[in-house]
């Protein structure tokens, strides 16, 4: 029995993000394609940044969660192009994100709209470069923490 | 011929970014601010990320059965194609900074113009790689800004390291036969093509942060063509490569 592609997206995003484990790797839009080709199952990821250290590790994830599902035959490659942009990120990875106190990416301006702790939109960039590649570092004036902004990318 | 001219390119590429990936990596630890240390370690994997991509597909198209780590870890400095401005060593902060912003800016242009290569691969690893560099250029450009236009002291050291690097800019500038044949190929642009748009961007910067460029046309160059690099890349090799050569076929 070979199960519809529907239900190994619902699988794939059981698979959390190894540096961000409240987001999964659908809502972050590292998954790009999940496809049959006869009884042989191929998954498309793509990498965040070039040096993410996490895209091995997600590459490796979703192969041991298909293989628990059962699904014997399948490939996961890897593909650059489209590049991937922080645009594919799911309304509900965003909503995720904030809870979890990073600022999701706002392309609309260069930087959060407010901060993830305290909602003001009294905000300071502190430096581009944060923890992980895809994050910058950014502190607010009223509660005065920092915290974590997912660049655009 | 044509495999090897495109081998020769992804090589360039690759290494350009592995071997100034593997200097700023050098920073570890050491930054002087720790916003800046991990703003320096998060440009080298950056690039080190870049240089898998270019030098898996440079081992794919010479067809010889290597494989990206072979050609970082297992070539010596002859074979290596880098520009002579990465390999110079870290120096003090601010030398590092100049010679990140003089490289980012080229980095930069050549990505863009990459993007429309007619060679396919290498323009999907170039817009891979163009955003990730947008934000490099941004800071180092911002640092040196800053720098310059600092204290007394700050302003003086940036103002060596322009100067210091200054004959470094014309190698990423000037055509040579493997850029001219590209030029022919479709796959990359003349360095000339970039020149303008190099130097009103760096000019810019240096001007905020009142430096002054110098006037000299005197170029040292022989990194790219492999004809002779700096006394420095072999040092930063054996550092680099000393896993891989004492212990042959490691892994892990």
């Amino acid at each position: 029995m070979q199960p519809p592609v529907e239900m190994i997206w619902e699988w794939l995003d059981g698979v959390p993000d190894p540096e961000i484990p409240v987001v999964s790797v659908v809502d972050l839009g590292i998954v790009r394609s999940v496809a049959w080709k006869g009884d042989h199952l191929d998954v498309g990821v793509t990498p965040t940044y070039s040096g993410c250290p996490a895209t091995n590790v997600i590459a490796r994830d979703v192969e041991a969660t298909l293989r628990e599902r059962g699904i014997g035959k399948l490939t996961v490659h890897t593909r650059l192009s489209p590049p991937w942009t922080t645009e594919w990120i799911s309304d509900r990875g965003r909503e995720k994100l904030l809870d979890y106190g990073i600022a999701p990416p706002d392309p609309r301006r260069k930087g959060p709209g407010k901060c993830p702790r305290c909602a003001s939109g009294d905000v300071h960039l502190i430096s581009q470069f944060g923890s992980t590649p895809c994050k910058a570092q950014w502190r607010c004036g009223n509660c005065l923490e920092p915290f974590d902004y997912f660049k655009c990318l | 011929m044509a495999e090897n001219l495109e081998f020769e390119f992804l090589c360039r590429m690759g290494d350009n970014a592995l071997v100034l990936g593997h200097r700023l990596s050098e920073w570890c630890g050491h930054a002087p601010v720790l916003e800046e240390d991990i703003a320096i370690a998060n440009v080298a994997l950056d690039l080190i990320g870049q240089a898998t991509n270019w030098l898996a597909r440079a081992a794919e198209v010479e067809g010889a059965g290597r494989g990206a780590d072979d050609l970082a870890m297992l070539r010596d400095a002859w074979d290596f194609r880098n520009v002579l401005l990465v390999e110079q060593p870290n120096g003090d902060f601010g030398q590092t900074i100049m010679r990140q912003m003089l490289f980012d800016r080229y980095h930069l242009l050549l990505l863009e113009a990459l993007r429309d290569s007619g060679n396919a691969a290498v323009a999907e690893i170039a817009a891979k790689s163009v955003r990730e560099v947008t934000y490099h250029a941004e800071r180092s450009s911002d640092l040196v800004i800053r720098l310059g236009d600092g204290t007394e002291k700050s302003h003086a050291r940036m103002q060596s390291a322009l100067e210091l690097f200054h004959p470094y800019i014309g190698e990423m500038l000037e055509s040579d036969d493997v850029d001219l044949a590209l030029a022919e190929a479709g796959t990359a642009p003349r360095p000339e093509t970039l020149a303008a748009r190099y130097d009103a961007a760096v000019d810019e910067v240096l001007d905020r942060a009142m430096l002054t460029r110098p006037t000299h046309g005197f170029v040292q160059k022989g990194g790219k063509s492999g004809f002779m690099h700096s006394e420095h890349l072999g040092h930063m090799l054996a550092t680099m490569q000393t896993l891989q050569r004492s212990f042959p076929g490691a892994m892990w």
